[in-house]
């Protein structure tokens, strides 16, 4: 530990990995905590609510070139509060940070981005959308037509998104519940992004086009003191139906699930702790860790039985908060492919 | 069996309390001057870095305004924005206290990043986040309306905060600089067109003093492991005396039934146990060493990065397991000769001691061929050998070979004056001295090594300021730097200062390419400063005048020896005419090879690069950097005062010198006791050979005198031997370790008057040593020496 450690420690409250993972069990002390029955609006409830401790803008991709190679891309900026409330200057309690990725079938790109609030660096604004972090930023007149760009020392991406389906509300209308205790966020998705753009990689730039899914969520403590982690899949299978499922995982071994299914045009299904199984199958070394890379995902009620494999074993964000995260390719009683994350794997 | 074998082993110690204490110091000391060296090395290494880390100044480049000394908060955020990877630092001073104000999200990883705290999460409180940190020390001094918390990782004279914080306390909310990470990602906007107010500075160019330090250290080094030998010398003469005294007691527990493998089992845990008494006191004692001469080196430190460092010394495993493991590996090895011999001992030999002080004469020829074929593989390597291994190694045969000849040399010595001897008196003198010669190698050996050392170190250190003095005086010859950034600027500075009568050194650099290689090119204007003050390596005549004309290059010494070019090759480079190398210059610290030419020749060739470096000589650079910002407006940060960044250069070597200074004693001293262990060895069984000069009517202290004389001869017999070698040493560091380890040479200078002070110091340790025996001799009872006829055989 040094002082620059230190001092960051103070900014970044979940990197003392008290509790949970990266201290997402905090308490809420003085936060607005979600909750249920919310009545969203919008596009204001697209913009950031620094009463709430956390939230985030998490897009994942999945892409192909021309030549039918498959790649991952993500583009997550996330805020965290020291306090709820925010004011100009170096003293506003919001703190910003950004990874950024792009996997192939042999290679990981990932980076990451740090940023005080109040000083411009950092934000989202609602109307026209637009959400910044440095010289990344995932913009556009509205929430259905945006741009996403990041880029790090070895990698860049410039990315026009198109929506072709709606909104969609995970749990109760957009409150999703997290623990058997209560523990609830604020989470709804647009998972019917087509996605189109250029990939600037080591060995030239590459035209790819594909599916993207972002998610947007914003709680002030969505786990239970005793969860450790998360497994969360979202799955775009070839019949156009599209599965969110998570479970987050405690000390004593037991999990907590919860799933969404989502039609082609947008209807959801929610299901509740127990309807939404993952287990793994194998798993692989990476970073010191043993991760699991193949997942049986089961989802009984839709019929879903399949296997989720993971496109690039080693997509490990090496970061500040180190995760695993990347394209998966789905088969079994479903065909497709998704994205994966994978988080507490210590 | 082991028990009962390892306690009559152990009597043997009881009996002979000043061979433990020998073994036991000899052991420390050799460890403990090992351990002090690395000590300071590895503080010194970490300090250099916590200073670096804290600053970012030297370690990264950074953005400081063109005017004044402030930056909007706008500025930072817009390069960001445009993909710059920048970390905003406020410098405020309370005080004689220098805060500085982080950003601890964007700093980059290594800022303030050697600060160790005391345990994890300390601090993490609001009370910190709003607060500074500061050293426990520099606490009573920062007197501010903010919650101080004390961490002894922070260097003295420095307090850590955030940005918000100590921009409350500055009561501003401006940034001083702007740190440029080292990792920048693909693609950024134009400085010029996203903060056209801020000046890019590269990171300072203290590789040149690393370098400069770090070949420091490693001749400081190689002066640690010659005194670990010097203390080694002491552990195996005593560890032979005793396995020789043993012998009889071997041959009796063998008798008795007790198995070699147990007797030699018994013997080496005896040995491991000395060893680790011996090499943990050593440590200890290291620590003291270091931690006494620390603040200097640390107070060097507060010089060269004006910063203040640390002064307390952390215990870190790199140097006591070190030298933990060289007090054992060098007790194995000064054991393991006598250990082959006692296995081989024939069991029913006779137990008669066999006098180990009188080496036989085959050992001593054995000795003789040794020397000789080191002494001939260091000349081999000398002409031969390449890499930094190969001057070590001839380093050590060097030095062994050297010692092991040197009784022999001594005894040649004592043979001639002997021959030479008219009264009865000087022939016993002599040839009693010859008699002893072989008891005292040993230690001769060691004084001989570390006077060598001593020789050797004083000339490379001196050696090495000197040399560093005059490059400071080359390089900053002028008392102004000036940087300007267009030719239009160049040509109006270059007018202004000529007008001002102050002589002007302006200076054009570009890049080339030589067989694959960086290669700067310098356009200087040729005048009397340059003549004055640089010093070249080797040169034509009439150099300058030559450069001048543009009729030939000057290459600096690492390309010279990089390319093999050197005066009287020629050089050919695209851009260039072909021509001559006129002279080579010593460049110390800068890896990239440099071609100096002519201010004419430079713009015949480089058109479009104008001189945008000046130096200005004149007595106020104050006064003229201020006619400067007002009168051309140059920018304040473009502008450099040298005098002062030279005496504080300058101070470190001063200090340094206090350092090494206070080894050479230390080293001394070791051989004084190694010569004192010996001659009290010997003293007893020297008996037979005093008492019938006794008996003839010399004085107990006319022989009391004698003695001592003949340990002063000895011992200016090793300084006249130790003075070739100790320069052999010197060279060696210089001319061969320095260049394979940095690829250039240090010049070597010869310091007389030091050397007449380590010849004082010598003789004062060998008369030191010879005191006390002697004293014993003068106060003998008439009956000990009488006894010595009753018992003769």
């Amino acid at each position: 530990m040094n002082v620059k450690l230190c001092l960051l420690l103070i900014f970044l409250p979940w990197a003392a990995v008290a509790q949970g993972f990266s201290g997402l069990g905090s308490q809420a002390d003085g936060f607005a905590v979600p909750a249920p029955n919310p009545q969203f609006d919008f596009p204001a409830d697209h913009a950031a609510h620094p009463d709430y401790r956390i939230e985030w803008w998490y897009l994942t991709a999945n892409l192909q070139d021309a030549a039918g190679q498959a790649y991952g891309l993500q583009w997550t900026l996330f805020r965290t509060a020291l306090a709820p409330g925010d004011e100009v200057g170096w003293g506003s309690p919001q703190v910003w940070f950004a990874h950024a990725a792009v996997t192939t079938p042999h290679r990981h790109f990932a980076t990451e981005r740090f940023a005080r609030g109040g000083i411009g660096q950092a934000g989202v604004q609602a109307a026209p959308f637009r959400a910044w972090i440095d010289e990344w930023s995932l913009a556009g007149p509205n929430f259905d037509h945006l741009t996403v760009q990041a880029q790090g020392p070895d990698f860049a991406y410039d990315m026009q998104l198109t929506a072709q389906g709606p909104l969609v509300f995970h749990g109760q209308q957009g409150f999703s519940v997290k623990s058997a205790q209560g523990q609830a966020s604020y989470y709804y998705s647009q998972p019917f992004f087509d996605i189109a753009g250029q990939l600037v990689l080591p060995d030239g730039p590459v035209q790819v086009t594909g599916q993207a899914w972002l998610d947007r969520e914003w709680s002030s403590q969505p786990l239970a003191d005793s969860q450790t982690g998360w497994d969360w899949f979202s799955l775009a299978f070839d019949s156009g139906d599209k599965m969110m499922g998570f479970q987050l995982r405690d000390t004593r071994g037991g999990t907590f699930s919860s799933a969404t299914w989502i039609t082609a045009d947008g209807t959801t299904t929610p299901f509740v702790d127990g309807a939404f199984v993952a287990d793994p199958l194998d798993s692989h070394t990476v970073a010191g860790r043993d991760v699991p890379v193949r997942w049986r995902v089961q989802l009984p009620a839709k019929g879903v039985d399949v296997t989720v494999q993971a496109l690039n074993p080693d997509a490990w964000m090496d970061l500040s908060i180190p995760y695993w995260e990347g394209p998966v390719l789905v088969d079994g009683s479903h065909t497709g492919q998704g994205y994966l994350e994978m988080t507490g794997y210590d | 069996m082991m028990g009962m074998c390892l306690r009559a082993l152990m009597s043997h110690w009881r009996r002979n309390g000043a061979q433990v204490l020998a073994l036991v110091a000899g052991l420390a000391m050799a460890t403990a001057l090992w351990c002090g060296v690395q000590a300071i090395n590895a503080e010194a290494r970490a300090s250099y870095d916590a200073a670096a880390g804290v600053l970012g100044e030297g370690q990264f480049d950074q953005l400081v305004p063109r005017d004044g000394d402030r930056i909007a908060l706008a500025d930072y955020v817009a390069l960001r924005r445009a993909g710059w990877q920048v970390s905003p630092m406020v410098d405020h001073r309370e005080g004689s206290v220098r805060i500085i104000g982080i950003d601890p999200l964007t700093a980059p990883p290594g800022l303030g990043g050697v600060l160790a705290l005391s345990g994890p999460g300390q601090g993490v409180t609001a009370r910190a986040r709003a607060g500074v940190f500061v050293h426990p020390r520099t606490r009573d001094s920062l007197q501010v309306q903010l919650p101080v918390t004390a961490d002894p990782a922070v260097p003295p004279g420095i307090a850590i905060g955030d940005i918000q914080a100590v921009q409350r306390l500055a009561g501003d909310d401006h940034l001083s600089r702007l740190i440029v990470l080292p990792t920048q990602p693909l693609r950024q906007g134009e400085l010029q067109k996203v903060a056209p107010t801020l000046l890019l500075l590269k990171a300072r160019q203290t590789a040149d003093i690393a370098q400069l330090t770090d070949s420091f250290h490693l001749n400081l080094t190689a002066f640690g492991l010659l005194s670990f030998v010097v203390g080694l010398f002491i552990v195996h003469s005593t560890i032979g005396l005793a396995f020789e005294q043993r012998r009889s007691m071997v041959r009796t527990l063998r008798s008795l039934g007790v198995p070699l493998a147990t007797v030699l089992g018994a013997m080496a845990a005896e040995m491991a146990a000395f060893a680790l008494v011996g090499g943990g006191l050593g440590v200890a004692l290291g620590y003291l060493i270091a931690a006494a001469l620390l603040p200097d080196v640390a107070a060097t430190l507060d010089g060269l990065y004006g910063a203040q460092v640390s002064g307390a010394l952390q215990i870190r495993p790199q140097w006591w397991a070190s030298g933990l493991a060289l007090a054992v590996g060098g007790t194995a090895v000064a054991m393991a000769g006598h250990m082959i011999q006692t296995a081989r001992m024939p069991l029913l030999a006779s137990a008669r001691p066999r006098a180990w002080v009188m080496a036989s004469a085959r050992q001593a020829q054995v000795r003789v061929g040794l020397g000789l074929a080191l002494m001939a593989a260091a000349g081999l390597l000398a002409a031969r050998g390449q890499g930094l291994m190969a001057g070590f190694a001839l380093l050590g045969c060097m030095l062994v070979g050297g010692a092991l000849l040197f009784p022999i040399l001594a005894g040649w010595g004592v043979a001639w004056a002997s021959a030479r001897s008219k009264s009865a008196m000087a022939a016993w003198f002599w040839a009693d001295t010859r008699q002893q010669l072989p008891g005292l190698s040993l230690a001769l050996m060691a004084l001989l090594l570390a006077v060598s050392a001593n020789v050797g170190v004083a000339t490379m250190v001196s050696s090495f300021r000197v040399t560093f003095v005059d490059f400071l005086d080359q390089r900053l010859a002028a008392d102004l730097y000036v940087q300007v950034d267009t030719a239009q600027q160049s040509a109006a500075l270059d007018q202004y200062l000529q007008t001002r009568g102050a002589e002007v050194l302006p200076l054009a650099r570009t890049e080339a390419s030589l067989a694959g290689q960086r290669v700067e090119v310098w356009g200087i204007r040729v005048g009397q400063t340059y003549r004055d003050n640089w010093v070249f390596l080797d040169a034509t005549d009439r150099a300058w005048d030559t450069v001048q004309a543009g009729q030939g290059v000057i290459l600096n010494e690492q390309l010279a020896r990089r390319q093999n070019l050197w005066v009287g090759s020629t050089l050919r480079l695209t851009g260039l005419p072909t021509l001559p190398v006129l002279a080579v210059v010593g460049d110390y610290g800068n890896p990239n090879g440099q071609v100096i030419v002519g201010e004419g020749l430079f713009h015949s060739a480089f058109p479009n690069t104008p001189a945008l470096q000046f130096g200005a000589r004149t007595a106020t650079p104050s006064a003229l950097a201020a006619d400067l910002i007002r009168d051309l407006g140059i920018d304040e940060n473009a502008m450099v005062d040298q005098a002062a960044l030279k005496g504080l250069s300058l101070d470190i070597f001063e200090r340094t010198f206090l350092v090494t200074g206070a080894l050479n004693v230390l080293t001394l001293g070791v051989a004084g006791f190694a010569m004192l262990m010996s001659l009290l060895t010997l003293a007893d069984l020297r008996l037979p050979q005093l008492a019938p000069v006794w008996a003839m009517g010399q004085t107990r202290r006319c022989l009391g005198g004698l003695e001592l004389g003949r340990a002063l001869v000895l011992a200016v017999a090793v300084f006249l031997c130790a003075l070739p070698l100790g320069l052999g040493l010197a060279w060696v560091l210089l001319s061969v370790v320095n260049v394979a380890a940095f690829g250039w040479k240090l010049p070597m200078f010869l310091f007389w008057d030091e050397y007449a002070r380590l010849a004082l110091y010598t003789v004062l340790a060998a008369a030191l040593a010879a005191l006390w025996p002697v004293r014993r001799l003068m106060s003998l009872p008439p009956a000990t020496l009488v006894k010595v006829f009753s018992n003769e055989r």
